[in-house]
């Protein structure tokens, strides 16, 4: 479990990063928090020729909040995100997926955006920029572009990061209305890659009437998974609502495959119960929010 | 009088240095070795056709590449049969690198030698190994089919039947008013150290000596297996364990082909040679523990008295057996716990299957036997609609029947005897500590918040600290600081506080004053090794000897000294001195001066020790016939037969409804080793003995598929448990003093793992209200047991059909 060898690039500014992308193209990967590359490389799974190490690039550490969301650059650590108080104000949802990601000692090294370009359809905050419809900002030497979540993630551990390019950013936009989140998961192990997961927005009219209930899946589907689930509760206030019957419509577009932790059976009945306690709880979450704060 | 350190919760005084990054493991030795890695097989059963090393050859800092038939001498043959039984009649080993053929994934084939791992690695890469396949055998039901062999001279891939009986088993069970069947079955774990293995040699070539470090759980056995292997004097080759990160058995197993290879390699190279395992390696290519299918029937009264017990083991040995049969022994045998079995009869066969090689894991056999032992008693109770606690007690055996013959043969060959337990005793105090009698009110009041909760219980007994043999050597140096050395070796379990604690007392000095060292043949050559929770009782009792000779020679000195009677001596605080007057007085480091006659005048004492002259009989030779200079004494402890502790354990489960999550709400402990050495040390090893108990029925598997490949060889799909899955310990003590041994001591170090599986069944069975019969259990299968049962599939309890009431709807 050593890795082969590779150059190593440590560029001081974004520029010089770029500059080392370009000229490597295919064979350089960007090295961020390295929770998942190393042991990638430990494995011998990729040999990479070249790292691109971006963890100088203090330019990218920021989490910057504004009315609209919130943008995390590519070097904020997850923990960075997770404490950041205005960031959890503005997009609760960025929190209640973080403290389901890892353990603190991971949270502490692994980046946000990182997570995000490793693409695995497991990791908590692909489903979160999934449901909030946020997207990534990509540059290259004399380019840049901005990829919407729903084009980003192209199959499992694949995104749509091109050779030559690093995403040196994620938007997370804020939810409009009265609109209240939740993320809940079961997973083997406190902090470990979950059997299922469920991120969950619900909007609530001023009659606090649902108008609008959606939910992200985590490891049940090849890329992050958002399902309108509205047309089961709408016109319904969160107490009468049938939660039930929206995870039965979400289990119809649900098809999770088996591993060694769980039956696909069994994952998409974890799908189930996952749905209707998360609607459950983003309504709630929803029903107290207050409309003024969250208007854009 | 100083205070007792025996029996006091002393901190580890090893602790401070190992939680600060200040020990010194395998890997952190070394430092301009050359390193190995291994081409190992990824194919479960096949025959090797070709080895191409040609594209490996100009790697950079490549030194050499060996294959089997670069082997010499007696490495080039098959590995030892570590413990030869006569049941086991079809024994087999692997050759240090394979030879033609490969029998599971993981068996090294290439040694790689380079002045770095990483590049050894690189190496490895290039190597092409050409296979024909075989079909692999995988499974204990494919194994047992006999369709095709692991050994093509093995039929039927039966490494050893066995059989054991007392009375008429069949015959009681037939005539027995109440019979019952169960089919049980449990998978493999591992150790799991947090060091895995390793091995660093060094040749010297003027002294014709090798010296080893190796991260094992027995130096000496190691040092014989290199000396046999590689044709050397024993008295030319040390071996030396470092600070070990962890054993639970896997590190008994000697000599890893790796212990062999390295060493030959130095040689041959005339360099630092050192392999240090990584965590896919240890996942692959060294031990496993547990699989097994069982089936047992029972015959019984209806007060739930066992009167004939009936057990089949299918036992998973994988590829090969060089630890010989030890661990379905003690199943068979540690499955009757403290219970009567009346008519009993154990007939297990161990079989081989293309996987890793089965071996002692902490417990060693004992948590499958107990796995069907309790499941037995849970399942005899529901059948009777008795409370499940009674029935054990029904069949306990009674304090006054100690010592307690069972008429089996026990892991070491001699008898099956119980010396001593108050099982009744043990018994009363869990079910106090666990409120066993008022659960059914803590269910109820679950139940009204829409919780499924249950609660289990299990108990076993545990042979510990069995021979042959442990030594101990104790020295007075003049300065009356205290040398200790023992042969076994230490992987964790806190030694050096433990048999310091033992010396102080016997000896009579300060407890700081005291260092011991274990696991280094320079200083103790004769010992057999840390396992089978046998240290505490084996070299804690030849220390104690040992000292007790020191004591008895160092008194005889003073008092030729002092000119007293050594009766009316004591020793304080380091300090001989007259019992009725402390005035009289000599430091123990100044009888350690006047223990040797050649007198250097090197430090304070052996200045001091020249006021008391000492005889000078010219008549008389310095040293005494029957003498030896210096204040030091060597014992060994061989005890008759294994000391057995005992212990129960009630863990309380919650189910959750809808996800079949399951959570260990509480886990109970009764613990009965004896006289305690160190509180504190005893119930760490209860701690983590549970969490590993724990991870063996809920977490932990090795997932096999039918092509032999471990799909989950990494700590990220091995679901080793994190501090937040182990739930906290209730421990409570009993002693009953084992009267076998001085210290009226008796084995800790494997009885929190033990009833882990059966406890944990027990609770769930209970809250779900259907049997449980496979172990470990994850929600996803949960899952679809609620699934069989409310298909009608899986009966419920009988207790449920009493009454339903009181019980979930699946
Ligand atoms: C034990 C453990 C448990 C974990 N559990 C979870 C979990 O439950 N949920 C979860 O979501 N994650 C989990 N992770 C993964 C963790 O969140 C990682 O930190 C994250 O997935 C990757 O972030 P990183 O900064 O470490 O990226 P790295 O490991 O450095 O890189 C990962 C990949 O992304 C690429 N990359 C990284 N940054 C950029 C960039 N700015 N531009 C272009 N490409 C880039 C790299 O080239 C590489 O291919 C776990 C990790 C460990 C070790």
């Amino acid at each position: 479990m050593k890795p082969p060898a590779f150059k190593y690039h440590a560029p001081a500014s974004l520029a010089e990063a770029l500059d080392a992308l370009d000229a490597v193209g295919h064979d350089g990967k960007v090295l961020a928090g390295g929770q998942s590359l190393i042991p990638i490389l430990n494995m011998r799974l990729a040999a990479p020729a070249h790292l691109v190490d971006i963890n100088r690039l203090s330019e990218l550490a920021y989490v910057r909040t504004e009315p609209g969301g919130v943008t995390v650059g590519a070097l904020a650590r997850h923990a960075d995100v997770e404490r950041d108080a205005d960031a959890y104000a503005a997009v609760p949802l960025l929190r209640q997926g973080l403290r389901l990601v890892a353990h603190p000692v991971i949270r502490n090294r692994g980046t946000t955006v990182g997570s995000l370009a490793h693409a695995d359809p497991s990791g908590e905050m692909t489903a979160v920029l999934a449901l909030l419809g946020g997207s990534v900002d990509l540059v290259r030497k004399g380019a840049s572009r901005t990829v919407g979540a729903e084009d980003f993630f192209a199959g499992p551990l694949e995104s749509c990061i091109e050779p030559g390019e690093m995403a040196v950013s994620a938007y997370f936009p804020r939810l409009a209305g009265r609109t209240g989140t939740e993320f809940v998961e079961a997973a083997r192990r406190h902090g470990d890659y979950a059997m299922c997961g469920v991120a969950a927005a619900v909007t609530l009219d001023d009659d606090l009437r649902v108008t609008r209930a959606r939910a992200a899946y985590l490891s049940v589907s090849p890329v992050p998974l958002v399902l309108d689930l509205t047309e089961a509760v709408h016109g319904a206030t969160p107490a009468t609502a049938r939660w039930a019957d929206a995870a039965a419509l979400a289990v119809l577009s649900i098809e999770p495959e088996p591993d060694i932790h769980a039956t696909a059976e069994y994952r998409a009945h974890l799908a189930r119960v996952l749905t209707e306690r998360a609607l459950r709880a983003a309504a709630q979450r929803a029903t107290s929010t207050d409309v003024e704060r969250t208007s854009r | 009088m100083t205070e007792r350190m025996i029996g006091a919760p002393v901190p580890r005084t090893e602790d401070a240095r190992l939680v600060t990054g200040r020990g010194h493991y395998l890997d952190d030795l070394g430092a301009g070795a050359y390193e190995v890695a291994f081409v190992r097989s990824p194919h479960a059963h096949a025959r090797i056709t070709s080895i191409d090393v040609e594209a490996a050859l100009d790697t950079e800092g490549l030194v050499a590449v060996y294959l089997y038939e670069d082997l010499t001498g007696k490495v080039a043959e098959p590995l030892p049969l570590l413990i030869p039984h006569p049941a086991l009649t079809h024994g087999r080993t692997a050759y240090p690198l394979a030879k033609d053929v490969v029998r599971h994934v993981g068996e090294a084939i290439v040694m790689v030698v380079a002045t770095d791992r990483y590049r050894a690695e690189d190496a490895c890469e290039r190597i092409t190994v050409e296979y024909e396949f075989l079909p692999p055998v995988v499974g204990i039901d494919k194994a047992a089919g006999g369709e095709h062999l692991v050994h093509a001279d093995v039929p039927g891939n039966v490494a050893a039947h066995m059989v054991q009986e007392v009375g008429d088993a069949p015959a009681a069970i037939a005539a027995a008013p109440n019979r019952l069947e169960l089919q049980l079955d449990i998978e493999r774990s591992a150790c799991m150290p947090m060091e895995g293995r390793g091995v660093l040699a060094r040749w010297d070539e003027a002294d014709a000596s090798m010296r080893v470090y190796t991260s094992t759980q027995t130096s000496t056995g190691v040092r014989a297996a290199v000396a046999a292997k590689l044709e050397l004097p024993l008295d030319r080759v040390e071996v030396i364990t470092p600070d070990v990160g962890g054993g639970f058995g896997v590190k008994i197993v000697h000599p890893w082909p790796e212990e062999v290879l390295v060493p030959w390699a130095a040689r041959l190279l005339g360099h630092e040679v050192k392999w240090t395992e990584d965590r896919r390696e240890h996942f692959v290519s060294s031990a496993h523990e547990r699989g097994q299918l069982q089936t047992v029937r029972v015959g019984f009264d209806d007060e739930g008295r066992v009167l004939g017990l009936d057990v089949e083991i299918l036992h998973d040995n994988g590829a090969y057996t060089p630890y010989g049969i030890i661990v379905p022994i003690i199943t068979s045998t540690q499955l009757l716990g403290p219970y009567k079995p009346g008519a009993y009869r154990v007939d297990f066969r161990s079989l081989y299957t293309n996987t890793v090689i089965v071996t002692p894991y902490r417990g060693a056999g004992r948590p499958q036997g107990v796995f069907a032992m309790e499941r037995t008693m849970d399942a005899i109770a529901d059948h009777l609609g008795r409370d499940r606690a009674d029935v054990r007690a029904a069949n306990f055996i009674q304090p006054h029947e100690m010592p307690y013959d069972h008429g089996l043969l026990f892991q070491d060959g001699r008898p099956l005897i119980y010396d001593s337990g108050d099982f009744p005793a043990s018994l009363d105090k869990l079910k106090k500590l666990v409120g066993w009698d008022d659960f059914e009110v803590f269910r109820a009041q679950a139940r009204a918040e829409g919780r499924r909760v249950g609660i289990g219980i299990g108990c076993y007994v545990e042979g510990t600290g069995v021979g042959p043999y442990e030594g101990g050597h104790v020295q007075v140096e003049t300065s009356g600081k205290v040398n200790v050395a023992t042969g076994l070796t230490s992987q964790g379990q806190g030694h050096q506080t433990a048999f310091a604690q033992v010396v102080a007392d016997e000896l009579g000095v300060p407890f700081e004053d005291v260092s011991v060292t274990t696991g280094d043949t320079r200083r103790f050559g004769y010992a057999v090794g840390t396992f089978a929770s046998r240290a505490a009782v084996m070299s804690g009792n030849a220390i104690a000897l040992a000292a007790r000779k020191v004591r008895e020679k160092a008194l005889r000195i003073a008092g030729e000294a002092l000119g007293a009677d050594p009766g009316d001596l004591e020793i304080v605080d380091g300090v001989v001195r007259v019992k009725d007057d402390h005035s009289s007085a000599i430091p123990l480091g100044t009888v350690a001066v006047l223990s040797n006659p050649l007198r250097y005048a090197f430090d304070d004492a052996s200045k001091a020790a020249t006021q008391f002259g000492g005889n000078a009989d010219p008549s008389r030779p310095p040293v005494a016939e029957d003498d030896e200079p210096g204040l030091e004494g060597r014992d060994f402890y061989s005890p008759p037969r294994a000391t057995f502790a005992n212990g129960m354990h009630a863990a309380i489960v919650e189910t959750d409804p809808e996800t079949a999550e399951i959570r260990v709400l509480r886990y109970c402990v009764i613990h009965d080793c004896g006289h305690l050495l160190n509180p504190l040390i005893v119930e760490g090893q209860v701690h983590g003995g549970v969490a590993q108990g724990v991870a063996g029925a809920l977490y932990e598997r090795m997932e096999y598929d039918e092509n032999g490949q471990l799909l989950n060889a990494s700590f990220m799909d091995f679901l080793m448990p994190y501090a937040s899955e182990v739930p906290s310990v209730e421990i409570d003590h009993l002693e009953t003093p084992s009267p076998l041994n001085p210290l009226g001591i008796k084995g800790a170090g494997e009885a929190g793992v033990i009833p882990g599986a059966a406890v944990l069944a027990s609770a769930i069975e209970d809250a779900e209200g259907f049997p449980i019969t496979r172990m470990p259990i994850q929600p996803s299968e949960l899952f679809h047991l609620r699934r069989r049962h409310a298909a009608g599939e899986i009966p419920p309890l009988r207790r449920v059909r009493t009454a339903p009431e009181e019980f979930p709807t699946a």
